[in-house]
């Protein structure tokens, strides 16, 4: 951020209420919100204000970010009641305020802002998100040929940035924590669409808590700041497990 | 105990945990990261990965354009391992599902980018990091025996007797600190753009590797070379991607001209042209910014100067089949849509071309100890780094540190762990729980994180002058001091971001004086360093890298080490003009 923002900060007089939820384990037996009176500028993002918590009022609130330009997937919280990532959120957005920021639901939280991501890291795993070849890998002198179009076919399920506000949208996960959930599957279908991958990942995809057990309210697909549409990969995915339950042969 | 111990999850750490995995499965490799693997710093890079692969390129070409464009500050014999091994780097991400753009006929496509006189960067769009990023973190799960630290800090390397022995870490959800023996350390944390106010680097951006090096005896090299990218949005810092320009973006100032042709970096084409105008190396399109500026022909906005890029003529369609990236964040944080707007722009401390000094396996002078990528300084980028040839770089460098590392480890199994292990890492807990049990009063971390980037911004920016210079490292060793005395709010043991964040301060300031004090010394203008008070390339004394040792008092102590020359003598830079 520019070296003049301190300067422009000071000439602003308006300012915004931010409450934002406090929890320390084993001090604080529930979260608690605490109110910051924070300059509201044009151009911050909710993530700069919560900065400016942190620098200027208060060093002991935590919280994640890293790239403030919606890439690394750090930074999604609760914001005003949905999950949004925090960079790319701004707080003239809320107008006259206030801004109640609380740690993603549907994860155990950690401290104040940060929520535990582990479960998510697990269910990633077990999709096995790396392209499946058999025999030999062929010597590094050629790449794989693929076409722009086979490309698009599964372009849009890269585009996942695991910043899980999916899981945090959505219904199911919330109610029930096995739930393989969007982002884990929507990835899975990134490698099953894509011409170089010679697997299927039925067997963690074919399940109750798994594809089967999304009740297509599509809002991992509203949250999702990438694009990435989970609920179609999903939808998608039931289809080809039909299909193969009745034609055991078909891949996809 | 581990074999080999990876600080840092980013492009260049993955690629090294493979490398050791696939060497030799019995080996115990760890990854330990202060974020998630997958929020490392390689997701933001953009623009694409240079490798030769297409008819009418040769790899000399690729070294020729890597090393004019370090200004003859590269190591030759660096850049030609490099330049051969990265096509096979980019074709293995290929064959691990990295999802690059293609051709009609599925071959994949390459770009033209900034110095390089064929096209030969691959790329997924305008997000080739994330991809790449992702591409190896995903491939890492396959190997279920790399061992993650998530979110654990590394606060100190174990070294005795001119060897390494392991780590000490905190491990930032509980607050445990931890010693964590190791037959070798690779250091793999990327670099050091949050010195400056004014960055594309990421939060995490903060020099912790080289800090860690430095402090336990091992030189850092060439740390005055810090590269200003002339496509940053003003206030956020955001990257414009130089393939915006590759694709066919001018840069115009605030009377519509396309002033880079005052620069001798040739003169204006409707189409670009290779190595010419647009097409140039960073350093020179950053220096010429200051000269607009200078001549009143800049826009003031709150956030700085500014000139414009203006992607308009390259219409909808293209922008968003090529650079779909650039349309999202000039929409997202700027409130534009460069379909039909200028975006303002201005030179954004971007990259650091020193790091810690090794040799072309990634070694360094302590035992034991490696460094790849960012954080390295093997050197391939001499005075200043070509756009594309970072990524390519942390797979190269990475794979060979993992291998050079994992080679060291099983000439040396079977040593039990070194008594120093548990005083140091001992001394170290009790260090950290005096910090976090709330010991500083004095200024906030901000306050001194501020001070020293705007030091940094006046002393080492795009051109230097010794009298600032020098008044600066006084400035920079006082910040050093004060730092010790930082008020800590949080005394938690739980998630307590502002102990890692004073650590990073600590970590940066020790880079900061490294970076003056070469800057200082290097009485020449070379690439990305430019001296007022010496405005010529000076071959006679300073064909040399700077190579800074940390002396006993914590004073950064500097000299020069030759450079590997092997077929290319030092010859002008010649852009545009042929």
């Amino acid at each position: 951020m520019t070296d003049t923002t301190e300067a422009v900060r000071r000439a602003s007089t308006r300012t915004i209420r931010v409450e934002v939820s406090r929890y320390r384990p084993g001090e604080d037996a529930e979260p608690v919100f605490q109110e910051y009176e924070v300059p509201l500028m044009a151009d911050w993002a909710v993530l700069d204000g919560l900065n400016y918590i942190k620098d200027r009022l208060d060093g002991s609130l935590s919280f994640r970010w890293s790239c403030r330009m919606g890439v690394c997937g750090s930074c999604g919280m609760n914001v005003n009641g949905e999950p949004r990532l925090t960079c790319g959120t701004f707080l003239s957005e809320y107008g006259e305020g206030p801004v109640r920021i609380e740690p993603l639901k549907g994860f155990p939280v950690i401290r104040d802002l940060v929520v535990d991501i582990d479960d998510f890291l697990a269910k990633l795993s077990s999709v096995r998100p790396w392209l499946i070849r058999e025999g030999e890998e062929p010597p590094l002198t050629a790449e794989y040929a693929q076409t722009p179009e086979q490309l698009e076919a599964y372009k849009q399920y890269s585009m996942c940035i695991n910043c899980l506000l999916c899981y945090s949208a959505c219904p199911v996960y919330v109610l029930d924590p096995d739930f393989l959930g969007p982002a884990a599957i929507a990835l899975a279908q990134r490698y099953n669409l894509d011409s170089r991958d010679m697997g299927d990942r039925f067997d963690v995809l074919n399940l109750e808590d798994s594809v089967w057990g999304c009740t297509f309210v599509g809002e991992c697909t509203s949250a999702c700041p990438k694009h990435v549409d989970p609920a179609e990969a999903i939808q998608r995915y039931k289809l080809t497990a039909a299909l193969r339950s009745v034609l055991p042969w078909s891949r996809r | 105990m581990i074999d080999v111990l990876i600080v840092g999850g980013g492009g260049a750490g993955l690629r090294a945990a493979i490398a050791v995995a696939e060497t030799d499965p019995s080996l115990r490799v760890a990854v330990v990261s202060k974020v998630y693997p997958m929020r490392s710093h390689t997701v933001s890079a953009e623009g694409g990965a240079a490798a030769v692969i297409g008819a009418g390129d040769t790899l000399d070409e690729h070294c020729y354009d890597t090393i004019s464009g370090g200004d003859w500050l590269c190591d030759q014999d660096a850049v030609e391992a490099f330049v051969s091994e990265a096509p096979k780097e980019l074709i293995q991400l290929e064959h691990w599902g990295c999802p690059w753009s293609r051709e009609s006929d599925g071959r994949v496509a390459v770009r033209p980018f900034g110095g390089m006189k064929k096209m030969r960067t691959w790329y997924a769009a305008d997000k080739t990091g994330f991809h790449l990023l992702h591409t190896l973190f995903q491939t890492t799960l396959k190997y279920q025996d790399i061992i993650r630290y998530d979110e654990w800090y590394v606060t100190k390397l174990v070294v005795d007797d001119g060897r390494v022995h392991g780590v000490v870490a905190v491990e930032i959800r509980t607050g445990r600190v931890e010693t964590i023996p190791a037959r070798t350390v690779v250091l793999a944390t990327g670099g050091c753009g949050k010195v400056f106010p004014f960055t594309t680097n990421a939060a995490i951006k903060t020099g912790d590797g080289m800090a860690l090096a430095y402090r336990e005896g091992a030189p850092l090299k060439d740390m005055e070379f810090v590269q200003y990218h002339p496509t940053g949005l003003p206030f956020t810092g955001i990257l414009i991607t130089e393939a915006a320009r590759a694709e066919g973006g001018w840069l115009i100032n605030k009377d519509g001209y396309r002033y880079l042709q005052d620069y001798d970096l040739g003169s204006p084409t409707p189409t670009p042209k290779l190595r010419s105008m647009e097409l140039g190396p960073r350093d020179r399109l950053s220096q010429a910014f200051v000269h607009e500026q200078e001549k009143g022909r800049t826009v003031d906005t709150p956030y700085g100067p500014v000139v414009y890029l203006d992607l308009r003529h390259l219409g909808e369609s293209k922008i968003d089949a090529r650079i779909p990236f650039v349309r999202e964040l000039c929409r997202s944080y700027q409130n534009l849509d460069p379909a039909t707007d200028l975006i303002p722009v201005r030179p954004v401390a971007h990259y650091m071309m020193g790091g810690v000094h090794t040799d072309i396996d990634g070694a360094t002078p302590i035992a034991g100890l490696f460094a790849a990528g960012e954080t390295a300084c093997v050197s391939i980028n001499g005075a200043n780094r070509l756009g594309s040839n970072s990524l390519p770089e942390i797979l190269v460098f990475g794979r060979r540190a993992g291998i050079a590392a994992a080679a060291f480890a099983r000439s040396h199994a079977g040593q039990a762990e070194a008594s120093a292990v548990r005083a140091q890492g001992a001394d170290e807990r009790r260090r950290l729980e005096r910090v976090r049990g709330g010991g500083g009063h004095g200024e906030r971390i901000a306050d001194l994180r501020e001070r020293m980037q705007h030091t940094l911004e006046g002393a080492a920016g795009i051109y230097r002058a010794g009298d600032v210079l020098t008044k600066a490292v006084d400035t920079l060793a006082d910040l050093g001091e004060r730092a010790q005395e930082a008020r800590v709010d949080d005394s938690s043991t739980a998630f307590n971001t502002e102990l890692i964040s004073l650590q990073e301060l600590h970590a940066m300031l020790e880079i900061a004086r490294t970076v003056v004090a070469c800057a200082l010394n290097r009485q020449e203008s070379r690439g990305a360093h430019q001296r007022t008070d010496f405005t010529a390339r000076d071959d006679e004394t300073y064909l040399a890298h700077s190579l800074v040792h940390r002396a006993p008092d914590g004073s950064p102590s500097v000299g020069l080490l030759p450079v590997t020359i092997t077929r290319w003598p030092p010859g002008e830079r010649v852009y545009g003009r042929d």
